[in-house]
């Protein structure tokens, strides 16, 4: 049996040494990588996978602790992904997100991987999704994936989760934030976190204006609840909620909303294919030093120079 | 595209210190060196620790003391990694130990204790030299 069989032997039965060499594995993309999803992927699709984000310091961490907490209590056992940023200087990553998750490290139903972002966009990693996969196919009931403290357009935890909660902590913006677009249109449920702050009703009745401009009528209207992480206030109604939409999901649109994703995926990994494919052979070309060049000396621009590359390469026509 | 092996490091904190500045300036330093750095937070047990890292799949653990407990602590830490088959990650200390105590800790699996005073960058070759990227 191959290193990597024994792998994903070990990840169906739900080793944690093996899910953690899997994780590495996708992480670095090697060429492990394809086979060693492909072996997993039928096992994939049971797992309640929630996203949670919003700005750094709002109390993600400290809320997965939490609901973690709870869902173990249920007897559910539980995957965290918690992503934090790569510095785009070094290269280097300090991953801080366990460090509030104390209470879960001892506790063999629960497997926490943190993550750098490895400069990819939209506030999760390139890898998140493949992790989210191993963590469904080692059987664990629910798996959170915590964002890198999320700004206003870093919504790809959109194509991992199925239920997104986005967390605010009072006091970070006014009604004129709560309308912009990006993150405060993904959400599923709204947490104002550290609710017992000032201002903590003001920023609930911000975002409930926000919701109530909105002409369309959805199937699932996003609640806002208040929640105090440090103390667990207001878990247990984020709890039922969480339930809610997972009961939501089973019933309405499933099947939609998984062709949805399906499709996304497949078109994401045929762009990734050609683009390696097609800039692996034009990189040994030796045109491609030739424009290098000339961009740099300010003889062609770098779209033109695209172009000239291309056309050689597919005769393609405007 | 493919992307590097990135050096993973765990910097953990068994036992009952009360201050983690030492664990945090070597952690950064790591990190602007390009590794991907875990910390822990303070007082942990040496199961927390060594589940930590397991899960995070790490190549290297770091350990900082200041209690004085590292002759108890220590070998508890090492034993567990057997156990758990975590024979491969490399282990370094810093933090308050006795010049008396290094060649006990060294013979247990230790590979380096750095004390105070020691220049970031010696950790950083250390770590560069003992894990092939």
């Amino acid at each position: 049996m191959s290193k990597n069989d024994e792998i994903v032997k070990g990840v169906l039965a739900g080793d944690r040494r093996s899910i953690a060499k899997a994780i590495t594995i996708v992480e670095n993309n090697t060429t492990e990588t394809q086979k060693l999803i492909a072996a997993i992927y039928p096992h994939t699709g049971k797992a309640h996978i929630i996203g949670l984000t919003g700005p750094g310091g709002s109390g993600k961490s400290t809320l997965i602790e939490k609901i973690a907490h709870e869902f173990r209590k249920q007897g559910k056992t539980v995957g965290i992904v918690a992503v934090d940023p790569t510095s785009p200087f070094t290269g280097g990553a300090f991953l801080g997100d366990r460090i509030r998750m104390q209470e879960l490290s001892a506790d063999e139903g629960v497997f926490i991987r943190s993550m750098a972002t490895r400069n990819y966009a939209g506030g999760i990693a390139k890898a998140t999704k493949d992790a989210v996969k191993i963590l469904d196919a080692a059987s664990k009931d629910v798996i959170i994936v915590e964002t890198v403290g999320a700004g206003q357009s870093e919504v790809e935890v959109i194509k991992v989760a199925q239920t997104i909660v986005v967390i605010h902590a009072p006091g970070l913006g006014d009604d004129i934030q709560a309308i912009k677009a990006g993150l405060m249109e993904i959400a599923d449920i709204f947490v104002v976190n550290k609710a017992d702050r000032e201002n903590a009703d003001r920023a609930v009745i911000d975002i409930q204006t926000m919701l109530q401009l909105s002409n369309t009528e959805k199937a699932w209207r996003p609640p806002v609840l208040k929640t105090v992480a440090l103390t667990g206030d207001g878990v247990p109604q984020l709890m039922e909620t969480l339930e809610k939409h997972r009961n939501f999901l089973l019933k309405e649109s499933q099947l939609e909303r998984g062709m949805e994703r399906a499709e996304a995926e497949l078109l994401e990994a045929i762009k990734e294919k050609i683009t390696d494919t097609i800039l692996d052979e034009l990189k040994v070309n030796r045109k491609f030093e030739e424009l290098l060049k000339q961009i740099l000396e300010r003889k062609i621009d770098p779209a033109s120079a695209a172009e000239k590359l291309l056309n050689k390469k597919f005769r393609m026509r405007r | 595209m493919q992307s590097k092996k990135k050096i993973r490091v765990l910097i953990a904190k068994p036992g009952l210190d009360s201050h983690d500045r030492g664990a945090k300036v070597v952690a950064r330093a790591l990190r602007d060196a390009g590794m991907e750095v875990i910390y822990t937070g303070l007082r942990q047990t040496p199961e927390q620790i060594v589940e930590t890292a397991l899960q995070e799949d790490v190549d290297v653990i770091g350990l900082s003391i200041l209690s004085g407990a590292h002759k108890t602590l220590f070998p508890r830490i090492m034993e567990l990694l057997k156990r758990k088959g975590l024979t491969d990650v490399m282990v370094f200390a810093g933090g308050i130990i006795p010049e008396e105590d290094i060649a006990e800790l060294k013979k247990i699996g230790i590979k380096e204790i750095f004390g105070p005073g020691t220049p970031t960058e010696r950790i950083i070759d250390y770590v560069r030299k003992n894990i092939q990227e």
